[in-house]
């Protein structure tokens, strides 16, 4: 029976009609492609992106230059420079991130004590060249200042889980 | 002079005309058809397909042609020029050629000749000179394999074509390609004794079509798994949008040819009021529309053949079921009676 049964599928084509109904089927569902550049999918609060520098409230940098990140970086992407300031505090004179080396693992965010340099939602900041890529302590402060809205609401919604 | 003009240059003016009006459709149905391809594959696996150029991206092949254009035609230094040249002329030009003989409704056909369907065939086995000449002068061993296969391929699905067009060639008793389309007139349209004997040699013709066409899931010549892009891999810009346009416009015309075999061409399928108010070439190119939608259809489902199953579909099942078709089509016509009377 089963032979009859095998002859007379392949004869009418039973499979191949069966896997075009389907793909006729799929044809009237909906799409899933989401048009990049005019809409954009749900990101975590854990996105790891492009990184900033943030400041306090009143202006004042976070960073008290305690050279952990530098010290984690396993792509050793990380270069810091610090001597005190006139007031005394200790600040960094020279910041620099290396994005080309950069593995985007966020050990620096994890490592620093406080929440100075983070790893932001921003993904789409290719550059022509790059030494465009190689970011100073100047374009990561203005990263810091220009997400500072989003930064903030990110770490907020993750530390529950920390 | 007046003499000079109406029996000389104005039948020579109307011609061009006619061939115009054949040509530019077809060009810009291929142009349309690489979209259509896009969308309904995309469609099938759930994508948009292009919709950036042009409402609903109906401006991408255009801009898909410009590109091509405006591009560099790379000769490669150790090709042989002429007929490198020549070989996506010769596609490009095969393609169009076979098109003068299909009718686009009644008495619309460029030439009305009696050995149409020969000529068809004919023109369509041509179509494989083009591509091993590609695959030869290009002097690379992929677009060399490509052009091997493509050829083997090619002839042994012609086999099974060929019978399969003989049994109609006997249910209708001429080779015309009009009179083949008026002998599938029945009562009710379609629903004939000719299509219902007819259907399943329908269905191994399409199929053989698509090894003709060297399309999925008959794709070896261009295999782009393991031969880049098979005959055509050398080519570029202008050279390569004429084996493209070649290769849709091979696509189109089978679908025409299976529309005129098998579906009754301009006819409408069935002989009532609203159907048969529709004029005949608008019938014909929806025909084709529903083939060319299978093509596309069979190629998002299906994966690809190996050579050795392609050879061992066309030769020990295909030739062999279309011998038997010869057969029992002829035995079925003496039988009852319905061989056609000339």
């Amino acid at each position: 029976m089963s032979f009859i049964r095998r002859s007379v599928g392949s004869v009418f084509l039973k499979e191949l009609v069966i896997g075009m109904s389907l793909t006729l089927r799929y044809l009237f569902r909906p799409k899933v492609t989401i048009n990049y550049p005019y809409e954009k999918g749900p990101l975590s609060p854990r996105f790891r992106g492009e990184h900033a520098l943030r400041r306090y409230p009143n202006g004042e940098e976070r960073c008290i230059a305690c050279k952990l990140c530098e010290a984690i970086c396993p792509a050793q992407a990380i270069t810091i420079e610090a001597e005190p300031r006139e007031d005394g505090s200790r600040r960094t004179t020279r910041y620099d991130i290396d994005m080309v080396k950069c593995i985007y693992c966020g050990f620096c965010q994890e490592a620093c004590p406080v929440d100075a340099i983070v790893e932001g939602p921003n993904f789409e900041f290719a550059t022509e060249s790059r030494e465009e890529l190689m970011y100073d302590k100047d374009k990561l402060l203005s990263n810091g200042d220009r997400w500072e809205t989003e930064l903030g609401q990110r770490i907020a919604a993750d530390t529950p889980y920390r | 002079m007046v003499d000079f003009w109406f029996n000389y240059i104005w039948p020579v003016a109307w011609i061009v005309i006619k061939i115009v009006a054949i040509v530019i459709p077809v060009m810009l149905s291929v142009a349309y058809l690489t979209l259509a391809e896009r969308k309904i594959i995309g469609g099938m696996q759930l994508r948009k397909g292009p919709n950036i150029v042009g409402p609903f991206g109906l401006l991408q092949p255009i801009a898909d042609g410009l590109k091509l254009f405006l591009k560099e035609t790379i000769i490669p230094s150790g090709a042989s020029r002429g007929v490198f040249i020549l070989a996506p002329c010769v596609t490009f030009v095969l393609a169009l050629v076979a098109w003068s003989v299909i009718p686009f409704g009644d008495g619309m056909v460029l030439a009305d000749i009696n050995v149409g369907i020969l000529f068809l065939f004919a023109i369509s086995s041509l179509g494989v000179y083009g591509i091993l000449m590609a695959g030869w002068a290009s002097n690379s061993m992929y677009a060399f394999l490509g052009a091997l296969r493509s050829a083997a391929q090619m002839v042994s699905y012609e086999l099974a074509m060929g019978f399969i067009i003989i049994t109609v060639l006997m249910c209708v008793g001429s080779l015309n390609l009009t009179d083949i389309v008026m002998a599938q007139k029945g009562e009710y349209g379609m629903l004939n004794w000719f299509g219902v004997l007819m259907f399943p040699m329908a269905v191994i013709f399409f199929i053989s079509t698509l090894a003709e066409t060297n399309r999925h899931p008959f794709d070896m010549p261009e295999a782009e798994a393991e031969l880049v892009a098979g005959y055509n891999v050398e080519y570029s810009a202008m050279a390569f949008a004429l084996f493209f346009l070649g290769e849709y416009a091979n696509m189109i015309l089978m679908s025409g040819m299976t529309s005129v075999l098998f579906l009754g061409g301009w006819l409408p399928p069935v002989d009532i009021a609203p159907f048969n108010m529709i004029p005949g070439p608008i019938w014909f190119a929806a025909k084709i529309a529903f083939c060319l939608f299978i093509f596309i259809w069979v190629r998002a489902t299906f994966p690809r053949y190996r050579y050795d199953q392609l050879m061992r579909l066309g030769w020990k099942v295909f030739l062999p079921l279309s011998l038997a078709a010869v057969v029992i089509v002829a035995s079925v016509l003496v039988a009852f009676d319905l061989a056609p009377q000339v």
